[in-house]
């Protein structure tokens, strides 16, 4: 099967300029690089993820979605020194489930965005904590305030974001 | 077969994916070889995985092959055994003599290495670099710089500020260089503490906070108190302020848990030295007072009626043959 930037499912299916594919990806990861050293109040925020999502919801196409999340995620662990795959494995099921689910429910609205982009956030977040305390056996705790503070915050941002990724878009 | 991945395209797209990631993460990773031991040392994930999918089998046949080896050596061939017996036992009667003999060795060795060993440290040369960036994820504290390995910046040097320590250089690429600050949770640092000298080390949490680990429950501890760099770690120079101590409550074992604020603004670093060179000198210490004398040479110092003997007395010379010199002052101890 040939991929492409192109989404070939049914109704309310999106494209992406090769520009637009590839540029917001990276400007997220160089946001996400960025912002965090001079305001470190900003790591609440995954820029990363949230494109992930609003890709795979766009193009509603789980290969592509899961491509997607892998590419994003291996690219963002490579910034770290944690090993390659960590965020890589978080970001594909994320990309596979928001394509998929994209499929099913409106995507538009941003009462739906916000609490997709909450429940997102926990799965990701559920898969790399599997990740790194299943697999790699390093410890970690997972803290309820925070994740639920830090999924509303992701939540609310992808509602205002989506909007202005929304003019990138063309439809299929 | 074709038919169900057909069938399931999507999901075995998705199942490909991640078992090539999980691949690459295993071969990619390190995991203690024995939990909870950390002195046991790591191996990685993917030869612990093909180990212990293998083993099993090799113990099975290991097993049946003891199995037999010791229905014979043990119930059939008895022949040699006692002759044996008393050899091990006289071998074992001269390697307890050894080993007293070596534990003694070692300890005088270690001795002689302390004094030899003793430099004093102090920062040489350092380059100012501009903080480009950072990881972006809480789960690796890490920081780019705008100096590389053009600029002479190698792994392992320490990265500083004029409040205290920033962290180490982890990687080098030509123009920029990773570093990990000393609140991630695989950092580390030798420190003590300023006024009870209490040692310990230093290393971050998940929450990106700084603990002070291996101080036991039984000293005192106060709160305010300055952590340095104790320059056991042979990274961070000795002396540098690491942070001050904020809190102290007994561990869940027998060491305190100590939260340490960090001296250096870890969250919000724009310009830090890298310290590319420490220089390392012996303390200064004059030859005639460091040469051995005799015990009668100390005594004519201090007790300047006592007369000299003849023999003394030609080798003196010049000395001066009643009262002899003023005491000194003893050597300076060095810091």
């Amino acid at each position: 099967m040939a991929l492409s930037y192109t989404s070939r499912e049914g109704i309310e299916v999106h494209r992406f300029s090769l520009a637009a594919s590839v540029g917001v990806p990276l400007v997220a990861l160089l946001m996400q690089a960025f912002l965090p050293a001079r305001f470190h109040w900003f790591e609440i925020f995954d820029l990363p993820l949230l494109v992930t999502i609003f890709f795979a919801m766009a193009r509603r196409n789980p290969v592509t979605g899961l491509i997607t999340g892998a590419v994003i995620g291996i690219l963002q662990d490579s910034l770290t020194h944690n090993p390659l795959g960590v965020f890589g494995i978080a970001k594909t099921v994320v990309g596979y489930a928001a394509s998929s689910l994209g499929v099913r429910i409106d995507v538009q609205n941003p009462g739906v965005r916000l609490g997709m982009t909450f429940a997102f956030y926990q799965l990701h977040r559920a898969v790399y904590f599997l990740v790194w305390r299943g697999m790699m056996g390093k410890p970690l705790e997972w803290h309820w305030g925070y994740e639920l503070l830090a999924g509303a915050a992701n939540g609310l941002l992808a509602v205002v974001l989506f909007v202005a990724l929304d003019r990138l878009k063309r439809r299929a | 077969m074709e038919n169900l991945i057909h069938r399931h395209r999507n999901a075995s797209a998705l199942v490909a994916v991640l078992f090539l990631q999980i691949l690459a993460l295993a071969i990619q990773i390190k995991r203690p070889a024995e939990p909870g031991n950390p002195e046991a040392g790591s191996i990685r994930l993917i030869r612990l995985w093909v180990v212990t999918a293998v083993t099993p089998f090799e113990r099975g046949f290991v097993n049946v092959a003891g199995l037999s080896r010791t229905l014979w050596s043990d119930y059939l061939d008895l022949r040699g055994v006692r002759q044996e017996n008393r050899a091990l036992r006289d071998e074992m009667e001269r390697m307890r003599i050894e080993r007293a003999q070596m534990s003694e060795a070692a300890s005088q060795g270690q001795r002689l290495q302390t004094l030899l060993g003793f430099k004093q440290q102090f920062i040489s040369q350092t380059l100012a670099a501009q903080v480009l960036g950072s990881s972006g994820s809480d789960r690796s504290r890490i920081l780019y710089l705008d100096k590389g390995s053009h600029d002479g910046v190698k792994e392992d040097m320490a990265v500083i500020t004029p409040e205290g320590v920033v962290g180490k250089v982890l990687r080098v690429f030509p123009s920029s260089a990773q570093v990990l600050t000393i609140n991630d949770p695989t950092s580390g640092a030798g420190a003590v503490l300023e006024k009870s000298r209490l040692q310990g080390v230093v290393a971050g949490t998940d929450a990106g906070e700084l603990r002070l680990r291996y101080v036991m429950v039984d000293e005192k501890v106060e709160v305010g108190e300055r952590v340095l760099t104790s320059g056991g770690d042979r990274i961070y120079p000795k002396g540098l302020p690491l942070g001050t101590v904020a809190v102290v409550k007994p561990g869940s074992d027998l060491f305190f848990d100590i939260r340490v604020e960090p001296a250096a603004r870890l969250n919000r670093l724009e310009e830090v030295l890298i310290v590319t060179q420490i220089a390392e000198q012996t303390p200064q210490t004059d030859a005639a007072e460091a040469s051995p004398r005799r015990a009668a040479e100390i005594l004519s110092q201090r007790l300047p009626g006592l007369p000299p003997k003849a023999a003394d007395a030609s080798v003196a010379g010049a000395q001066p043959q009643s009262g002899g010199p003023p005491p000194k002052a003893p050597p300076e101890t060095p810091r």
